[in-house]
C-alpha cells in the first residue's frame, strides 16, 4: 500500500511515550495559523512510499522502542487524510508487536477513521480551541467533527492524549479553556493533557513556501499564563502535564 | 596473611597477585538508588574553591608554574600540598599544586619548545645532559625513520604519532599497592626475575630481565616518595582512607615518571568500595566521610597536569590527561559490578561540580540495575560529563576486570598494555588513490607512483581498486613506523612503574587508528550512487569534485552506504594484520579522532563527498555534520553497525542533544536517555559520548567564558572544559549536528 509522506524522525520523544519512530504524512485539511509544518499541507508534494518498505525500516528500530517503552507515531500533516495507507502501516506494526499512535486534529469522518483505529493504541488529539468561532478562524475548518471524534474515541475506549497549543490573545481565553476542560472531564479515556506553548520555530517555512505568517507579532506565552491554563485543567482533576 | 586483610574473604588472591579475585570474593553489589548519597562537606567546598581559584589563574597564564631544570622521576620532587591540614588525600606531581614537570626522556626539544611557548627557559645543564650524555626517545625514533616515514608524517597522511611525546595508554594496576603493599609486590617481581634464569638467554629474556630490574627499582622509589609524605606503603592499606591514598600514590608515581598522552587510573571505584564497606560496617566511617574521601581523591585526579607543546594542544585541545576511570559493568558470574562507590564516584560531579577529568566512563550493560542506569542518565543530563561503553560487547573479549586507556581502548588491568599508534588519514588516502600517490595539496609524490584515475567521471570499481592499492601501501608503512616508535619508546622511555604493576607476561596490542571514515564512506557512496566529476588543475592533479545527483549518506541507517563504511574498516584492518608487529603485539584498530578531526580536516583537500578543503572531518565514527537527516536514532543505528571485531581498539561516537528533545519532564528525559543507551548498545554500539545542552549555552560561553568556569562537554572520547578549547574548536563543536527535533 502506497502513501505520501513528508519526512521521518527516528528519535521522537514528545509525541507519545518512550522513543518513537515518527512518520510525518503529507497533506492536511487544516490551515492553522501557527502551523510549524506548513510544508506538509499540500497533498501534491511529499514522497511516495510503500508500507512494506516502511515496516522493514521501522523494524530496525525495535530495540530502541522496546527498551524505552516507545513505538511508532504517525503524525503529519493529517494522517487520517490517507486512512487506507495509515491503517495498513499500523496493522503491520501491530503484527510486529509495536505500539502505535496517531497524532490527529480529528477533522475526519468517523467511518473513514474507524478501520485505522482498529490498530491504534493511542491517539494524540489536537484540539486547537473549544470556541467554534476561534477554531474556525484559526484553522479554516469547523470544530464539530473533532468533538464528535473525541466522543467516538471515548466510546471505543481508545486512550487519548490531548494537545492544546496556548497562543496569547487567541487560545488563552479562560472561559474557552474552562469549557474544554469541562468537556474533557466528561470523557473517561483521557490519559494526559499537554499544553504546548506557542512558538515561532516554523515561521521561516512560511516564507519558504511564499505564504504570509499572520502571527509574526504574537509573542510566546509567559510561564504564568501556562500555569494558569494548567490550573484550569487541574481543577477538573484532569491529568495535566 | 596480613593483619590488614582482617574481615576479607580469603581466596587465591591471598597467595597470588590477583586483584580481580579479591574483588569477586569481597564486593557488595548495590541495586538501590542514589538516596543514600551524602552532601558535600564544608571542608571539601573550601578546598575546591581554592582549586578553582588556582585553575582560573592557570587559564589566564597558560600554565601556573613549571619546573625548568630537574627532570621528573617518581621521587625527584619534594612533597606538595594544597592545604595540608584539610586535604584528606595528599600528593602532587611537583612541590606545588598544578605545577608542571619536565620529562625529557621522551624528547628534549619537545620540552624546550613547550617551556619557551609559555615564556620559560630550559636549564642549560639539563639541555646539555639530554643532548650530549643521554639519548631520548625522539632522537632514537628519528635515527631510524626511513625517508618514506618522514614523508608520510610530513604530508599528514599519518599524524599524531607518539614520536616526540609519551605514548601513554598503559594502565598500571594501582590497586595492587593498596591490597598488597609494595614489599609484597617487590617480592613477586624478584621471583619473576628468578623464573627467568633459563637455559637460553635470548633477546626477549634479556630484555625482560632488564625491564623487571627497572620495575623493582621503580617500586622502591615509590615507597620513598610516599614516605616523603609521611606514609609507609610497604604494607597493605588498613582502612578505606589508606586504600584510597595508597592507590593514589601508585598512580601519582606513574604520572611523575611518565607524561603519556593518556594516563588512565583504571577501575578503582568498586575495589575501593570493599574497604569503605568494611569501615562503614565497623563504624569507623560515615557516609559523609566516605564521600569526602572520594571527593578529595577525585580533586587530585582533576589536578593532574603535563607540559605540552602548542602543536600538541592543537591536536588534543583543552589540556586533557585522560585519567579514565571505568564504573559499573557486569561480572562474568552475572552479578552487577555496581556498588555504592560507583554512585559516589559519579556523585563527585555534583559535590565538586562538572569536570572533564577524571574521564568517567560507565560500562553499560542492558542488565545493569535500573536505578543505576537512571542515575547515570540523570548525571549526563545535568553535567554532560560521562561517556558510555558497551560492557556486553567487551566482556566476551576482555573479561570483567578491564579498564579503558584514554577514550575507548579496553585492556585487562595489570595484564595488558597497548602500543599507541595515533591514526592514519583515510580520507587523504582516498585522494592519493585518485591522484596516483600524489598529495592533493602539495602535488608531490608521497606514495608510490600508482596509476591515477584518468576518467572524467569517477568509476566506483576503478576508484576502489586504486584505494585498496593505496591502503596496502599505507598499512605497511604505518605498521613499520609504529614498530620504530615503540622499539625506541621501550628503549629510552620505558614505563617502569606502570609495568611494575603488571604481570610478568602481558598481552600487548598494536593500536592503529583511522580518521575520516564518514568522509570516505560518503565519498564512495557519491561515486557509486550519484555521479562525481573530477576537476583537474593544470598539472593534471584532481583538486575538486562536482557531484551530480544525490547519494545516500552515512548516518541515516541506510545499508548501501553503511556497508561501504564497514567495508573500509574491514579492508584496512585486514591489511594491517598482514604485517609483522613489534614484540609480536596483537594488531587492533580504533575509529577515534579525539579533537584532531579539525587538524586532519585542515590538512586534507576537497573530497568527492562535497566536503571542501580544510573543513573539519566528523569526529571519530560520527556521520558528517548535517548529513544525518533522519534523527538521532538512525544515526546511532548506523554507527552501531561498525564491526568491533575489526576495530577492537574502539569506535567512538559523540552525541549532542538539546534537553527538550529528550522529553518533556525530567523523569521522561531520564527514562528516554536510558532507553536510548539500551537500544544503541543492544544493536552493537561500542561507545557514546552524551552531551545534553542547548546550542545557545555554548554560544554564550564563547562570549562570556567567565560565567562558565566548569562547563564541560564531551568530545570524541574525552571531555573538555569548553572554555579551554580554541575558538576554532569551539565553533566545530557548535556546528556539529545537535539533535533537536521537538
Amino acid at each position: 500500500m502506497r502513501g505520501k509522506i513528508h519526512s521521518i524522525e527516528t528519535c521522537g520523544t514528545v509525541d507519545g511515550p518512550g522513543i518513537r519512530y515518527i512518520l510525518f504524512t503529507q497533506g492536511c485539511p487544516l490551515r492553522c495559523k501557527y502551523c510549524h509544518n506548513p510544508d506538509t499541507w499540500s497533498i501534491q508534494n511529499g514522497k511516495d512510499v510503500d508500507t512494506d518498505d516502511l515496516i522493514n525500516e521501522i523494524i530496525k528500530y525495535k530495540s530502541f522502542m522496546q527498551f524505552s517503552g516507545g513505538g511508532v507515531t504517525v503524525s503529519g500533516g493529517e494522517p487520517l487524510l490517507q486512512p487506507e495507507f495509515v491503517k495498513d502501516l499500523l496493522q503491520k506494526c501491530k503484527a510486529n508487536n509495536i505500539h502505535t499512535a496517531i497524532d490527529t486534529s480529528g477533522f475526519i469522518s468517523i467511518q473513514k477513521a474507524d478501520p485505522v483505529l482498529d490498530y491504534t493504541d493511542l491517539v494524540l488529539l489536537d484540539i486547537k480551541s473549544y470556541n467554534p468561532d476561534i477554531y474556525k478562524d484559526l484553522t479554516g475548518v469547523s470544530l464539530d467533527p473533532t468533538l464528535a471524534f473525541a466522543k467516538h474515541l471515548n466510546d471505543r475506549k481508545i486512550p487519548v492524549w490531548i494537545r492544546y497549543v496556548l497562543v496569547p490573545g487567541i487560545t488563552d481565553h479562560k472561559e474557552d479553556i474552562e469549557h474544554l476542560a469541562e468537556f474533557l472531564s466528561s470523557l473517561d479515556n483521557i490519559e494526559r493533557i499537554d499544553i504546548l506553548p506557542f512558538h515561532k520555530m516554523g515561521e521561516f517555512k512560511w516564507e519558504q513556501i511564499g505564504k504570509n505568517y499572520e502571527l509574526a507579532d504574537v509573542s510566546e506565552p509567559t510561564s504564568e499564563a501556562l500555569k494558569e491554563a494548567q490550573e484550569i485543567f487541574r481543577k477538573y482533576t484532569l491529568p495535566i502535564k | 596473611m596480613f593483619k590488614e586483610w582482617n574481615g576479607f574473604e580469603s581466596g587465591s588472591w591471598c597467595r597470588h597477585i590477583d586483584v580481580r579475585d579479591f574483588i569477586q570474593k569481597n564486593y557488595t553489589p548495590y541495586e538501590g538508588d542514589d538516596s543514600f548519597l551524602a552532601d558535600v562537606t564544608s571542608r571539601t567546598s573550601k578546598l575546591w574553591d581554592r582549586v578553582l581559584e588556582l585553575m582560573k589563574d592557570e587559564i589566564e597564564k597558560g600554565i601556573l608554574d613549571v619546573e625548568t631544570s630537574v627532570p621528573s622521576t617518581i621521587s625527584s620532587h619534594a612533597p606538595g600540598y594544597l592545604d595540608k591540614e584539610n586535604e584528606q588525600i595528599v600528593g602532587f606531581q611537583s612541590d606545588a599544586p598544578l605545577k608542571r614537570n619536565i620529562m625529557p626522556s621522551g624528547g628534549i626539544r619537545t620540552v624546550k619548545n613547550a617551556l619557551e611557548s609559555y615564556g620559560y627557559e630550559l636549564d642549560p645543564v639539563t639541555w646539555k645532559t639530554y643532548t650530549e650524555y643521554r639519548k631520548t626517545h625522539n632522537d632514537g625514533v628519528f635515527s631510524a625513520y626511513t625517508t618514506a616515514m618522514k614523508k608520510a608524517r610530513h604530508s599528514g597522511i599519518i599524524t599524531g604519532l607518539p614520536d616526540a611525546y609519551g605514548r601513554g595508554r598503559i594502565i598500571g594496576d594501582y590497586r595492587r599497592v593498596a591490597l598488597y603493599g609494595v614489599d609484597r609486590l617487590i617480592e613477586d617481581k624478584e621471583s619473576q626475575k628468578l623464573s627467568l634464569e633459563v637455559g637460553s638467554m635470548t633477546e626477549e629474556i634479556i630484555r625482560l630481565r632488564e625491564e623487571i630490574t627497572e620495575q623493582i627499582g621503580a617500586l622502591k622509589e615509590l615507597k620513598k616518595m610516599a614516605l616523603s609524605y609521611g606514609f609507609d606503603i610497604s604494607k597493605p592499606a588498613q582502612t578505606a582512607k589508606e586504600a584510597i591514598q595508597w592507590t593514589y600514590f601508585a598512580y601519582l608515581g606513574a604520572i611523575k615518571e611518565q607524561d603519556g598522552a593518556a594516563m588512565s587510573i583504571g577501575r578503582v571505584s568498586t575495589f575501593l568500595d570493599i574497604y569503605i564497606e568494611r569501615d562503614l560496617k565497623a563504624g569507623a566511617l560515615t557516609e559523609e566521610e566516605a564521600q569526602e574521601l572520594m571527593d578529595h581523591f577525585v580533586m587530585k585526579l582533576r589536578m593532574v597536569r603535563f607540559l605540552r607543546t602548542p602543536s600538541y594542544n592543537e591536536l588534543f585541545s583543552g589540556d586533557p590527561t585522560w585519567v579514565t576511570e571505568v564504573i559499573g559493568g557486569m561480572g562474568l558470574d552475572g552479578r552487577s559490578l555496581v556498588t555504592k562507590n560507583s554512585f559516589r564516584m559519579l556523585h563527585t560531579l555534583v559535590t565538586l561540580g562538572p569536570a572533564p577529568e577524571p574521564n568517567l566512563t560507565v560500562l553499560w550493560s542492558v542488565r545493569l540495575p535500573k536505578a543505576f542506569k537512571d542515575f547515570c542518565s540523570k548525571m549526563s543530563i545535568e553535567t554532560s560529563s560521562i561517556q558510555y561503553e558497551s560492557d556486553d560487547l567487551m566482556r566476551p573479549y576482555w573479561g570483567d576486570d578491564y579498564g579503558i586507556a584514554c577514550c575507548v581502548s579496553a585492556m585487562r588491568i595489570g595484564k595488558q598494555m597497548q602500543f599507541f599508534g595515533a591514526r592514519a588519514n583515510l580520507a587523504k588516502a582516498l585522494l592519493y588513490a585518485i591522484n596516483g600517490g600524489r598529495d592533493e595539496k602539495a602535488g608531490d609524490q608521497v606514495g608510490p607512483k600508482f596509476a591515477p584515475v584518468t576518467t572524467e567521471y569517477l568509476e566506483f570499481d576503478d576508484v576502489w581498486e586504486k584505494f585498496e592499492q593505496i591502503m596496502e601501501w599505507l598499512a605497511e608503512l604505518y605498521v613499520n613506523t609504529l614498530n620504530v616508535i615503540h622499539y625506541m619508546h621501550d628503549k629510552y622511555a620505558y614505563e617502569k612503574l606502570e609495568l611494575a604493576l603488571h604481570d610478568r607476561d602481558i598481552l600487548r596490542t598494536f593500536a592503529t587508528g583511522i580518521a575520516g571514515l564518514s568522509v570516505v564512506a560518503d565519498s564512495l557512496s557519491a561515486i557509486k550512487y550519484a555521479k562525481v566529476k573530477a576537476l583537474r588543475n593544470d598539472e593534471g592533479l584532481v583538486v575538486d569534485y562536482e557531484i551530480e545527483g544525490e547519494y545516500p549518506a552515512y548516518g541515516n541507517n541506510i545499508d548501501e552506504v553503511d556497508d561501504l563504511a564497514i567495508q573500509v574498516v574491514e579492508t584496512f584492518m585486514s591489511k594491517i594484520r598482514k604485517h609483522k608487529t613489534y614484540r609480536n603485539s596483537y594488531p587492533t584498530l580504533s575509529i577515534l579522532t579525539i579533537t584532531s578531526n579539525v587538524v586532519y580536516g585542515k590538512k586534507t583537500g576537497n573530497t568527492p563527498d562535497g566536503r571542501k578543503a580544510g573543513e573539519p572531518f566528523a569526529p571519530g565514527a560520527n556521520p558528517m555534520h548535517g548529513r544525518d537527516l533522519k534523527g538521532a536514532v538512525a544515526s546511532l543505528a548506523s554507527v552501531a553497525k561498525l564491526p568491533y571485531q575489526h576495530a577492537e581498539d574502539g569506535i567512538s561516537y559523540t552525541f549532542s542533544i538539546i534537553p527538550k528533545a529528550l522529553g518533556k519532564s525530567d523523569a521522561e528525559r531520564i527514562s528516554n536517555l536510558s532507553g536510548l543507551l539500551d537500544g544503541y548498545f543492544a544493536q552493537g554500539g561500542h561507545h557514546i559520548n552524551i552531551n545534553v545542552f542547548d546550542r545557545e549555552t555554548l554560544l554564550d560561553a564563547m562570549d562570556h567564558p567567565e560565567k562558565y568556569p566548569q562547563l564541560t562537554i564531551r568530545v570524541s572520547g574525552y571531555a573538555v572544559n569548553f572554555i579551554r578549547l580554541t575558538r576554532e574548536q569551539q565553533l566545530d563543536v557548535i556546528n556539529r549536528t545537535f539533535h533537536e527535533h521537538v
